[in-house]
Protein backbone atom coordinates (compact mmCIF):
# COMPACT_ATOMS: atom_id res chain seq x y z
CA UNK A 1 0.00 0.00 0.00
CA UNK A 2 1.19 3.52 -0.74
CA UNK A 3 0.71 6.24 1.86
CA UNK A 4 1.73 9.89 2.10
CA UNK A 5 5.02 10.88 3.64
CA UNK A 6 5.39 13.69 6.11
CA UNK A 7 5.06 17.10 4.56
CA UNK A 8 7.79 19.64 5.36
CA UNK A 9 5.29 22.41 4.61
CA UNK A 10 2.83 21.14 7.19
CA UNK A 11 5.55 20.58 9.78
CA UNK A 12 6.74 24.15 9.24
CA UNK A 13 3.29 25.76 9.38
CA UNK A 14 2.05 23.71 12.35
CA UNK A 15 5.15 22.63 14.28
CA UNK A 16 3.12 21.52 17.31
CA UNK A 17 0.83 19.17 15.40
CA UNK A 18 3.31 16.31 15.13
CA UNK A 19 3.96 16.17 18.90
CA UNK A 20 0.23 16.60 19.56
CA UNK A 21 -0.58 13.69 17.28
CA UNK A 22 2.03 11.63 19.12
CA UNK A 23 0.47 12.54 22.50
CA UNK A 24 -3.07 11.92 21.23
CA UNK A 25 -2.14 8.39 20.14
CA UNK A 26 -0.27 7.57 23.35
CA UNK A 27 -3.16 8.76 25.53
CA UNK A 28 -5.65 6.52 23.73
CA UNK A 29 -3.42 3.46 24.14
CA UNK A 30 -2.61 4.22 27.77
CA UNK A 31 -6.18 4.96 28.85
CA UNK A 32 -8.10 2.41 26.79
CA UNK A 33 -5.57 -0.40 26.34
CA UNK A 34 -3.40 0.15 29.43
CA UNK A 35 -0.19 -0.02 27.43
CA UNK A 36 2.62 2.33 26.59
CA UNK A 37 3.81 2.86 23.04
CA UNK A 38 7.52 3.05 22.34
CA UNK A 39 9.54 4.99 19.80
CA UNK A 40 11.34 2.67 17.35
CA UNK A 41 15.11 2.95 17.68
CA UNK A 42 15.69 1.73 14.15
CA UNK A 43 13.59 2.00 10.99
CA UNK A 44 10.68 -0.43 11.16
CA UNK A 45 9.81 -2.96 8.51
CA UNK A 46 6.86 -5.20 7.84
CA UNK A 47 3.87 -4.66 5.61
CA UNK A 48 0.73 -3.46 7.37
CA UNK A 49 -2.37 -5.38 6.32
CA UNK A 50 -5.11 -3.52 8.14
CA UNK A 51 -5.96 0.17 8.01
CA UNK A 52 -8.52 2.20 9.95
CA UNK A 53 -9.59 5.60 8.67
CA UNK A 54 -11.68 8.45 10.03
CA UNK A 55 -12.58 11.49 7.96
CA UNK A 56 -12.36 15.04 9.30
CA UNK A 57 -14.54 17.82 7.90
CA UNK A 58 -14.92 21.50 8.66
CA UNK A 59 -12.06 23.84 9.53
CA UNK A 60 -9.74 20.90 9.01
CA UNK A 61 -10.53 18.50 6.19
CA UNK A 62 -8.62 15.28 5.86
CA UNK A 63 -8.23 11.67 6.88
CA UNK A 64 -6.72 10.18 10.02
CA UNK A 65 -5.48 6.64 9.49
CA UNK A 66 -3.79 3.92 11.52
CA UNK A 67 -2.00 1.01 9.87
CA UNK A 68 -0.51 -2.10 11.39
CA UNK A 69 -0.53 -5.87 11.07
CA UNK A 70 -3.78 -7.75 11.59
CA UNK A 71 -2.09 -9.56 14.46
CA UNK A 72 -1.38 -6.26 16.20
CA UNK A 73 -4.95 -5.08 15.62
CA UNK A 74 -6.20 -8.31 17.19
CA UNK A 75 -3.98 -7.74 20.21
CA UNK A 76 -5.32 -4.18 20.51
CA UNK A 77 -8.88 -5.51 20.48
CA UNK A 78 -8.04 -8.12 23.11
CA UNK A 79 -6.53 -5.47 25.39
CA UNK A 80 -9.51 -3.16 24.91
CA UNK A 81 -11.99 -5.90 25.74
CA UNK A 82 -9.90 -7.66 28.37
CA UNK A 83 -10.11 -11.05 26.66
CA UNK A 84 -7.54 -13.46 25.22
CA UNK A 85 -6.36 -12.61 21.67
CA UNK A 86 -7.53 -15.98 20.33
CA UNK A 87 -11.08 -15.13 21.42
CA UNK A 88 -11.19 -12.01 19.25
CA UNK A 89 -13.42 -12.44 16.20
CA UNK A 90 -15.51 -9.95 14.24
CA UNK A 91 -15.02 -7.29 16.92
CA UNK A 92 -11.43 -6.81 15.69
CA UNK A 93 -12.43 -4.28 13.02
CA UNK A 94 -14.90 -2.54 15.34
CA UNK A 95 -12.21 -2.11 18.01
CA UNK A 96 -9.55 -0.98 15.54
CA UNK A 97 -11.94 1.56 14.02
CA UNK A 98 -12.82 2.88 17.48
CA UNK A 99 -9.13 3.35 18.29
CA UNK A 100 -8.72 5.45 15.15
CA UNK A 101 -11.88 7.37 16.03
CA UNK A 102 -10.58 8.16 19.52
CA UNK A 103 -7.16 9.18 18.17
CA UNK A 104 -8.79 11.55 15.67
CA UNK A 105 -11.10 12.99 18.33
CA UNK A 106 -8.36 13.32 20.90
CA UNK A 107 -6.09 15.05 18.38
CA UNK A 108 -8.66 17.59 17.25
CA UNK A 109 -9.66 18.34 20.83
CA UNK A 110 -6.05 19.34 21.50
CA UNK A 111 -5.90 21.89 18.68
CA UNK A 112 -7.34 25.29 19.56
CA UNK A 113 -10.45 25.99 17.52
CA UNK A 114 -10.73 22.54 15.99
CA UNK A 115 -12.80 20.97 18.72
CA UNK A 116 -15.83 23.02 17.74
CA UNK A 117 -14.95 23.52 14.10
CA UNK A 118 -14.25 20.00 12.92
CA UNK A 119 -16.49 16.93 12.75
CA UNK A 120 -15.52 13.27 12.47
CA UNK A 121 -16.92 10.60 10.21
CA UNK A 122 -17.68 7.10 11.40
CA UNK A 123 -14.57 4.88 11.09
CA UNK A 124 -13.81 2.71 8.06
CA UNK A 125 -11.54 -0.34 8.26
CA UNK A 126 -9.77 -1.87 5.25
CA UNK A 127 -8.02 -5.22 5.38
CA UNK A 128 -5.26 -6.23 2.97
CA UNK A 129 -2.38 -4.20 1.59
CA UNK A 130 -2.82 -4.16 -2.16
CA UNK A 131 -4.19 -0.65 -2.54
CA UNK A 132 -3.00 2.91 -2.95
CA UNK A 133 -4.35 5.98 -1.20
CA UNK A 134 -4.31 8.89 -3.65
CA UNK A 135 -4.17 12.23 -1.86
CA UNK A 136 -5.63 15.31 -3.52
CA UNK A 137 -3.14 17.63 -5.14
CA UNK A 138 -2.91 20.27 -2.38
CA UNK A 139 -2.70 17.83 0.49
CA UNK A 140 -0.09 17.60 3.22
CA UNK A 141 0.54 14.88 5.75
CA UNK A 142 1.85 14.14 9.20
CA UNK A 143 3.04 10.66 10.03
CA UNK A 144 4.02 9.11 13.35
CA UNK A 145 5.43 5.60 13.75
CA UNK A 146 5.36 3.97 17.18
CA UNK A 147 5.80 0.47 18.52
CA UNK A 148 2.89 -1.41 20.04
CA UNK A 149 4.12 -4.59 21.74
CA UNK A 150 7.31 -4.22 19.65
CA UNK A 151 5.38 -4.10 16.38
CA UNK A 152 5.08 -0.90 14.32
CA UNK A 153 1.91 1.08 13.98
CA UNK A 154 1.79 4.03 11.60
CA UNK A 155 -0.54 6.93 12.33
CA UNK A 156 -1.09 9.39 9.49
CA UNK A 157 -3.01 12.61 9.19
CA UNK A 158 -3.62 13.48 5.56
CA UNK A 159 -4.82 17.07 5.32
CA UNK A 160 -6.80 18.43 2.39
CA UNK A 161 -7.21 21.98 3.58
CA UNK B 1 -25.75 1.51 46.47
CA UNK B 2 -28.26 -1.01 45.14
CA UNK B 3 -27.67 -2.78 41.88
CA UNK B 4 -29.16 -0.98 38.91
CA UNK B 5 -30.31 -1.55 35.37
CA UNK B 6 -28.47 0.51 32.74
CA UNK B 7 -28.89 1.25 29.05
CA UNK B 8 -25.76 1.78 26.91
CA UNK B 9 -26.32 3.33 23.49
CA UNK B 10 -23.36 3.24 21.09
CA UNK B 11 -22.97 2.06 17.51
CA UNK B 12 -19.78 0.20 18.46
CA UNK B 13 -20.44 -3.09 20.24
CA UNK B 14 -16.84 -3.02 21.47
CA UNK B 15 -17.38 0.39 23.05
CA UNK B 16 -20.62 -0.79 24.69
CA UNK B 17 -18.68 -3.63 26.33
CA UNK B 18 -15.91 -1.23 27.43
CA UNK B 19 -18.44 1.18 28.94
CA UNK B 20 -20.12 -1.70 30.82
CA UNK B 21 -16.76 -2.91 32.11
CA UNK B 22 -15.84 0.64 33.19
CA UNK B 23 -19.11 0.93 35.12
CA UNK B 24 -18.35 -2.30 36.96
CA UNK B 25 -14.75 -1.18 37.58
CA UNK B 26 -16.16 2.06 38.97
CA UNK B 27 -17.92 -0.01 41.62
CA UNK B 28 -21.42 0.22 40.16
CA UNK B 29 -23.41 -2.98 40.56
CA UNK B 30 -25.33 -3.75 37.41
CA UNK B 31 -28.22 -6.18 37.65
CA UNK B 32 -28.91 -5.87 33.92
CA UNK B 33 -27.38 -3.98 31.01
CA UNK B 34 -29.44 -3.22 27.90
CA UNK B 35 -27.53 -2.39 24.73
CA UNK B 36 -28.62 -0.34 21.72
CA UNK B 37 -26.76 0.49 18.51
CA UNK B 38 -28.40 3.89 17.99
CA UNK B 39 -30.96 6.24 19.51
CA UNK B 40 -33.93 4.58 17.86
CA UNK B 41 -32.96 1.21 19.29
CA UNK B 42 -32.47 2.88 22.65
CA UNK B 43 -36.02 4.27 22.56
CA UNK B 44 -37.30 0.79 21.69
CA UNK B 45 -35.56 -0.62 24.77
CA UNK B 46 -37.07 2.10 26.97
CA UNK B 47 -40.56 1.43 25.61
CA UNK B 48 -40.41 -1.96 27.34
CA UNK B 49 -37.97 -1.47 30.20
CA UNK B 50 -37.20 0.85 33.07
CA UNK B 51 -33.53 1.67 33.75
CA UNK B 52 -31.75 3.76 36.38
CA UNK B 53 -28.92 5.03 34.15
CA UNK B 54 -28.41 5.80 30.46
CA UNK B 55 -25.01 6.21 28.80
CA UNK B 56 -25.04 7.43 25.25
CA UNK B 57 -22.66 8.17 22.37
CA UNK B 58 -23.33 11.17 20.11
CA UNK B 59 -22.20 10.16 16.62
CA UNK B 60 -24.42 7.27 15.59
CA UNK B 61 -26.35 6.30 12.47
CA UNK B 62 -30.18 6.38 12.23
CA UNK B 63 -30.68 8.53 15.35
CA UNK B 64 -27.74 10.30 16.96
CA UNK B 65 -27.24 10.84 20.67
CA UNK B 66 -28.52 14.42 20.75
CA UNK B 67 -31.76 13.47 18.99
CA UNK B 68 -32.09 10.55 21.38
CA UNK B 69 -31.69 12.72 24.48
CA UNK B 70 -34.24 15.15 23.07
CA UNK B 71 -36.70 12.32 22.43
CA UNK B 72 -36.34 11.03 26.01
CA UNK B 73 -38.49 13.91 27.25
CA UNK B 74 -41.53 12.05 25.96
CA UNK B 75 -40.57 8.63 27.30
CA UNK B 76 -42.26 7.62 30.55
CA UNK B 77 -39.56 5.06 31.45
CA UNK B 78 -36.85 7.73 31.10
CA UNK B 79 -38.40 10.29 33.45
CA UNK B 80 -35.80 11.28 36.08
CA UNK B 81 -33.24 8.86 34.68
CA UNK B 82 -29.77 10.43 34.48
CA UNK B 83 -28.19 10.46 31.02
CA UNK B 84 -24.42 10.67 30.57
CA UNK B 85 -22.92 11.26 27.14
CA UNK B 86 -19.75 9.29 26.32
CA UNK B 87 -18.26 10.48 23.07
CA UNK B 88 -15.16 11.46 21.10
CA UNK B 89 -16.88 14.75 20.28
CA UNK B 90 -15.32 17.17 22.72
CA UNK B 91 -16.67 20.40 21.35
CA UNK B 92 -18.08 22.95 23.75
CA UNK B 93 -21.11 23.29 21.47
CA UNK B 94 -21.90 19.59 21.75
CA UNK B 95 -21.48 19.63 25.53
CA UNK B 96 -23.74 22.66 25.92
CA UNK B 97 -26.33 21.21 23.55
CA UNK B 98 -26.34 17.82 25.27
CA UNK B 99 -26.69 19.37 28.72
CA UNK B 100 -29.42 21.76 27.57
CA UNK B 101 -31.37 18.81 26.16
CA UNK B 102 -31.29 17.04 29.50
CA UNK B 103 -28.00 15.12 29.73
CA UNK B 104 -26.55 15.25 33.24
CA UNK B 105 -22.93 14.40 32.47
CA UNK B 106 -20.38 14.28 29.69
CA UNK B 107 -17.35 11.97 29.36
CA UNK B 108 -14.85 12.30 26.54
CA UNK B 109 -13.26 9.23 24.97
CA UNK B 110 -10.62 8.07 25.76
CA UNK B 111 -11.68 7.75 29.38
CA UNK B 112 -10.71 5.95 32.58
CA UNK B 113 -12.96 4.11 35.06
CA UNK B 114 -12.14 6.92 37.51
CA UNK B 115 -13.69 9.47 35.16
CA UNK B 116 -16.76 7.25 34.83
CA UNK B 117 -16.97 6.97 38.61
CA UNK B 118 -16.67 10.76 39.10
CA UNK B 119 -19.43 11.46 36.59
CA UNK B 120 -21.85 8.64 37.30
CA UNK B 121 -21.79 7.93 41.05
CA UNK B 122 -23.11 11.37 42.12
CA UNK B 123 -26.00 10.98 39.70
CA UNK B 124 -26.98 7.64 41.21
CA UNK B 125 -26.81 8.77 44.81
CA UNK B 126 -28.66 12.08 44.32
CA UNK B 127 -31.92 11.72 42.47
CA UNK B 128 -33.00 14.47 40.07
Amino acid sequence: MTMPTESPTLTASHPSWGPMLDVAVREVFELMLSCKLEVPETPTDGTPDITAMVGLAGQLCGVMSIQCSRQSAGLMASKMLGVEPEKIGPELCDAFGEICNMVAGNFKNKIAGLSDGCLLSVPTVITGNDYTLYPVSDSAALEVTLLFENKPIVISLQIHS
Amino acid sequence: MNSIQALIVDDSSVMRKIVERSLRQAGIELSKVFEAGNGAEGLAVLAENRVELILCDINMPVMDGLEFVKALAGVENAKGVPVVMITTEGSEAHVVQALSLGARGYIRKPFTPDQVREQVIPLLTVKA
